[in-house]
This record gives C-alpha cells, structure tokens and sequence, in this order.
C-alpha cells in the first residue's frame, strides 16, 4: 500500500520544459510515494505526455530537477534510468516475437541467458501470455499486445513505471477488466505506477492519488474523493465530472457560513467556507448533479439550497436518471438522481415543476 | 516494398488488383513477348542471311514437320570459359557496386527522413533531379570530369596538389563511380520509402529499455528496413549486371561486363544464337535473387502461426 511515511520515490522541483517559445511545462512540482498509483490527469496538449517523457528521460527540462530515489536523474539518459514506460502505441518490436520483446530489456542489461528465460517465462506468466511466447505482434489481439508491454515494461524490475493512456487502445469491457490487472499487478509488484490518461474515469478508478494538470500546470493534486467533492478551482470542477457551475458575489459573512448572490439562479445561495473573503468580492458556486435532490413538493430548507424550475429533458439509464431543469431565467441545471425504488413510472416527468435542493456543505466555493 | 505487416481490406485489395492489370499488360507485351522471341533465337543455327539464323519451326511440302532447335549455342558458352568469367566478372562489379551504393544510400535516406518535412521533400527532389538529364548525357559528362584533361585532374593539378593527371578514366574504378552514381536515387528511394515508415516509438522503446542509440539502430532500425535494403539493392545490382552504357563509355578495354560482350556478339559477330543465349543465362542468372527475395518475403508473413 502507499508508503507516506519516508522521502517520495520521485521528486519532481519546478520542472519547466519549452519548445521553442511554447511551455509545455511550466513550473511543475510533483511528488510520486513508494508503491502508490498516482495517475496525471488533463486533456489533450496540457503538457501530461511532455511531463511523462521527461520522466523517462526521452525530453531534458528547460529548467529544474527530477530526482528519483533521491538521485539527481535530471540529466540520466533514459537507457540508464530506473523508469520503464508503457508506450501508448504498445511500441513493441514487430520483428520480434513476444518472448524476445520481453527479453530484449534484460538482453540490453547483459543479464545471462538463462536467467533471461527464467524471468521472461516468469513475466509471461504474470500477464498470462505463456501459450503466445513465439508469436509476432502482429499476431495478437489489442488486449494482447497490452500485456506484452506491460510485461516488458515491468521485465526490469523499474522503480518507476511510465503507463501512456494505457487503457485509450482497448474495447469498454477490455478496460474494465485491464483496469483491474494494472492496480492488481501494481499492488503485487509494490512498484510506483504512474498513469497518463485524458480519461478522469480511468484516473478516478485506478489511481490512488491524481494530479490535474491544465497548461504544463498542475491544477491540483489529491486523492480522487479530494479532486472530485473538493475541487480547486474552476478547470478541475469542470474537468472532472459534471457540475453545475455559477457566477456570484458574496453578499454576507458570517464565521464558516457564507451567503452570495447568484443572478444565473436567481437566488442567494449558502456555502460553508473558512475563506477569508470580503463581501462584495466574485467567486463561484458549484454542485454536483448527484449532489441535488428534485422534488415535486417543496422541500425542507433548513441548511440547504433551494431553486425552482420545470423539466426540459430526461435521460433515463435504469440505474439512474439524468435530469435537464430549467429555471424561469432560463438557466440549467443538471440533476441526477438513483431510481431506488421499482416502478416504470418516474416519479418526475418531462415538464414536471419541480424544486431542486441540496445541503448547504455540498455547495462547492471556487475562487479561481 | 512491402514488410507485409499490413493487411488492407479486401475491397482496396479487388481495386489494387484492377489498376495492377494494365502494367502486366504492358510487360507481357513488350518484355515478356521480346523474351520469348530471344529465347526462340537461341535455339537456332546461325547463318549468313537475314534474320541471320534458322527458323525455330520446319515446314516442308506436307506443312509443318518438325522443331529445329540446338543446345550448341548454350553448350558453346559453358566450354568456352571466357563467358563463364564474364558472368562472374559482371555479377562482382554490379555486387560492389551495390554495395557502395547501399554504404552511401542507406546514411543518405537515413539523413533525408530525419529532416523536417519540407526540407525532406526538397532533398527528395534532389536525389530524383539527375533524372531530367538524359542517362547517356549524364554518363558522357563523367568523361569531361575524370579525363587526364579533364576538370578535376586540371583543377587539382592547378592548386598544386599533383603533378601528373590522375588516371581515373577507362579503368574498373571510373564504372564503379558511374555505377554508383547512375544507381544511387534507385537506392535512396526504397530505403526512404521503408525508414519513413518507421514508427520513432519503437526507438524509444529500445532506448527505455536500455539501448544505447547505436544499439537501438542495429537492434530495431536496421532489421526493420531489410525489406527497403533488399528492394533497393535488387533495383542497383539487377540492372547493373547486364549494364551496357557504363563500361562501353567509362571502362577500359579490360573492363568485362556482360553487356559489352552482348554488344559484341550481336553486332560484331552478328552471331545472334550465341547473343540471345548470353542474354537467357543472364535473365535466368537475375531471376534467381528476385526469386530469393520473394520467398524471404513470404516466409516472413508467414513465420507467425
């Protein structure tokens, strides 16, 4: 299990990476812990693939230190570091069979031959690929070429492992069950697993920790319950999961419990916030759709927010549904609600009037 | 050249096929059609008349009574060792010199597809400009180069460097350097074509897992561009075998290729059974490597189960 207690595995201290006069990465401290899963989160041109390239060494930052297991690697070139990396793409060796891929590590550390074999058969059967050892990549199905680089990937024994969109290649069902082998392999091998997804579904599940980048920046790092409930500003709200954000100013402070006005619902709204922030200052109200109860007859108010409006859309999933209200102004609102009891009638229709709460403390306050 | 690692759908593969049929066409029947007709000639007897060689078929008063072929012709060029040589001869120069043209093409298309796009297209451009000059043009211009008068050996004696002209004209060497010049873009073009394809990941791949840069080429680049390498050296050595122009022009008296002996024993000799037999052996000489080839290829698809 993730090991808090002693100096992190790897030390990233203020990494910055530019091509030519675009920053890739700018500024990014991060710490990866012995044995965790920590996942990098952002979409696509935030700067995650440049930082996983400089962690295996295939990019130099412009400026700021990368050290792992307290060794200045910065300047290491990658065939000398201990970080392997699961290309995106597989990368494996088409012109080798899955054995060789898996030996060709071991080949280049001039391990001896037998003791190859021995850790190759012991590798293929880590990721259940003995009956494939002789076959071409080309050979294999999605999943299959997956766990070959997986498997030559780990053949080493790095500290660290580099995971690039691991999951983006296969079927649904594939990843969900992939899903499981990753965190299943990471927590027997207690290696440092570092997963790069676009997918925060991937990140939420797999990962133990997440780091939210955006810009060659790191938003905010946390453990999925802190990213999601806890949010630090605006980008990762949005990024992650579905919310319902809005515009306001605070209108009244008053020790944790603070009031402001939102004109997109037209109401005021209560947050509880240990911020020191002045009345009259801009900030923003969030909430999540699961977060919001709807209801056709007026709700109790005490300690929770409350607005009105009428049923635009629907989408029912069985387990759920997802609601579209929209008020008198004509703000949405998103709402999703767990269908708990069996019936097929929904309790709330299309172009039913109804009343949306929630608890004042699932009301989320971002202030940038 | 194919790796034979993709596998196209059927309906591209039905099109491809179409659109393969007319240059077939094409070589039936200006290569094909031509081959047979050497082929017959090299059965026959040679005689002072025009055609200057007997006829294939018989006809007498009852029609057609029988086939007039000879073996005498072949029999003739394997006791007469002087052709033998000259196979040999011509095999080791078009071998060397496919061999420099693979030394210098493979680092050239190595260079050309590391460059970024449009400089890449403009040295692609580069390597295929020769061609808008005539073959024959190209080949005579060496003359004016390596004479003992001619520029190099005048600029050299000019600066001082010797004081006699090199001989670098009519020998082995000046069919070398005209081989590996007329050839080179035929080498450059297959290998670019096949190291362009390559997937720079699988290089970083290598490196990841402890190749250094030179080890990530021998170990990855190079055996995936074994198809490119045999492509381009079938397109130099085929061709360079049974070269005419090269050494009529540039190489010496001594210089033996068989396209020269080719040359002699269609117009000299005019003895044109020996002639078409020298060209059989010679096809059936190159058909061998093409042959090789394409059951390398195949045995790669095939060597997955």
């Amino acid at each position: 299990m993730t090991d808090t207690t002693s100096t992190p595995l790897v030390q990233i201290r203020e990494v910055t990476k530019r091509f030519g006069n675009v920053t890739a990465v700018d500024r990014v401290s991060l710490d990866f812990l012995r044995n965790e899963l920590f996942a990098i989160l952002g979409s696509s041109g935030c700067g995650k693939t440049t930082l996983l390239r400089l962690l295996a060494g295939f990019e130099q930052p412009t400026s700021g230190r990368i050290l792992i297991d307290g060794v200045d690697a910065t300047d290491v070139p990658p065939y000398d570091r201990p970080v392997n990396l699961m290309f995106q793409s597989y990368a494996l060796f088409p012109h080798m069979t899955v054995a060789e891929n898996v030996a060709y590590g071991l080949r280049k550390e001039r391990v001896p031959a037998a003791r190859i074999r021995e850790r190759v058969a012991e590798m293929l059967a880590m990721v259940k690929l003995e009956p494939l050892a002789a076959r071409k990549p080309d050979k294999l199905s999605g999943g299959e070429k997956q766990r070959v680089a997986l498997a030559r990937a780990l053949v080493k024994r790095p500290k660290l492992l580099l995971l690039d969109e691991p999951l983006a290649a296969l079927d649904k069902k594939l990843r969900q069950h992939t899903q499981f082998e990753i965190a299943n392999l990471q927590y027997q091998l207690g290696t440092t697993f570092v997963v790069v997804t676009h997918d925060q579904g991937e990140a939420m599940t797999l990962a133990s920790r997440i780091a939210v980048m955006a810009d060659g920046r790191i938003a905010q790092v946390g453990t999925p319950g802190q990213v999601y409930e806890f949010p630090a500003n605006r980008y990762v709200a949005g990024f992650v999961g579905n919310i319902n954000l809005f515009e306001g100013r605070v209108t009244g402070v008053d020790g944790g419990r603070m009031s402001l006005r939102c004109e997109a619902l037209g109401v005021e709204l209560a947050v509880l916030s240990d911020e020191a922030i002045a009345p009259g200052s801009a900030a923003c109200v969030a909430v999540r759709p699961e977060k919001i109860t709807l209801s056709r007859q007026a709700p109790e108010t005490k300690d929770r927010n409350l607005v009105k409006g009428t049923v635009w859309d629907l989408a029912y999933f069985g387990d759920q549904s997802l609601y579209r209200v929209r008020l008198k102004n004509g703000t949405e609102l998103q709402v999703s609600a767990q269908n708990l009891r069996r019936s097929a009638k929904l309790t709330v229709e299309w172009d039913d009037e109804v009343y949306l709460s929630w608890e004042i403390a699932s009301t989320i306050l971002l202030l940038s | 050249m194919s790796d034979g690692t993709t596998n196209d759908g059927g309906h591209s593969l039905r099109w491809l096929r179409r659109m393969v049929t007319l240059p077939y066409l094409w070589l039936l029947l200006f290569f094909l059609a031509p081959f047979l007709i050497i082929l017959k000639i090299s059965f026959a007897d040679p005689i002072v008349a025009q055609p200057p060689f007997t006829a294939l078929l018989e006809w007498g008063e009852q029609g057609f009574t029988g086939l007039k072929t000879t073996f005498e012709n072949y029999a003739f060029l394997f006791q007469d060792g002087y052709y033998g040589i000259i196979y040999l001869a011509s095999l080791k120069m078009a071998g060397i010199g496919t061999l420099l043209c693979l030394m210098l093409g493979y680092p050239m298309a190595y260079f050309i597809v590391r460059q970024p796009p449009r400089r890449r297209q403009i040295l692609l451009l580069a390597v295929i400009l020769p061609f808008w000059i005539s073959f024959l043009l190209r080949v005579y211009a060496w003359i004016g180069l390596l004479n003992n008068r001619g520029l190099i050996n005048n600029f050299l004696i000019s600066i001082g460097v010797i004081d006699h002209p090199l001989t670098m004209l009519y020998n082995d060497f000046a069919v070398y350097l005209g081989i590996v010049y007329s050839y080179l873009p035929f080498m450059i073009m297959p290998l670019y074509a096949n190291l362009e394809r390559l997937d720079l990941d699988l290089l970083d791949a290598a490196a990841d897992l402890g190749a250094r840069r030179w080890q990530a080429f021998v170990d990855v680049t190079v055996p995936l561009s074994v198809p490119g390498i045999i492509g381009g050296c079938l397109l130099v050595f085929i061709p360079a075998v049974g070269e005419f122009t090269i050494p009529a022009l540039l190489g010496g008296a001594d210089t033996l290729m068989i396209g020269r002996v080719l040359w002699d024993e269609f117009f000299i000799n005019r003895d044109w059974p020996v002639a078409s037999a020298v060209s059989v052996v010679l096809v059936l000489l190159l058909v061998a490597p093409i042959l090789w080839f394409q059951r390398l290829q195949r045995r790669e698809q095939e060597a997955a189960p």
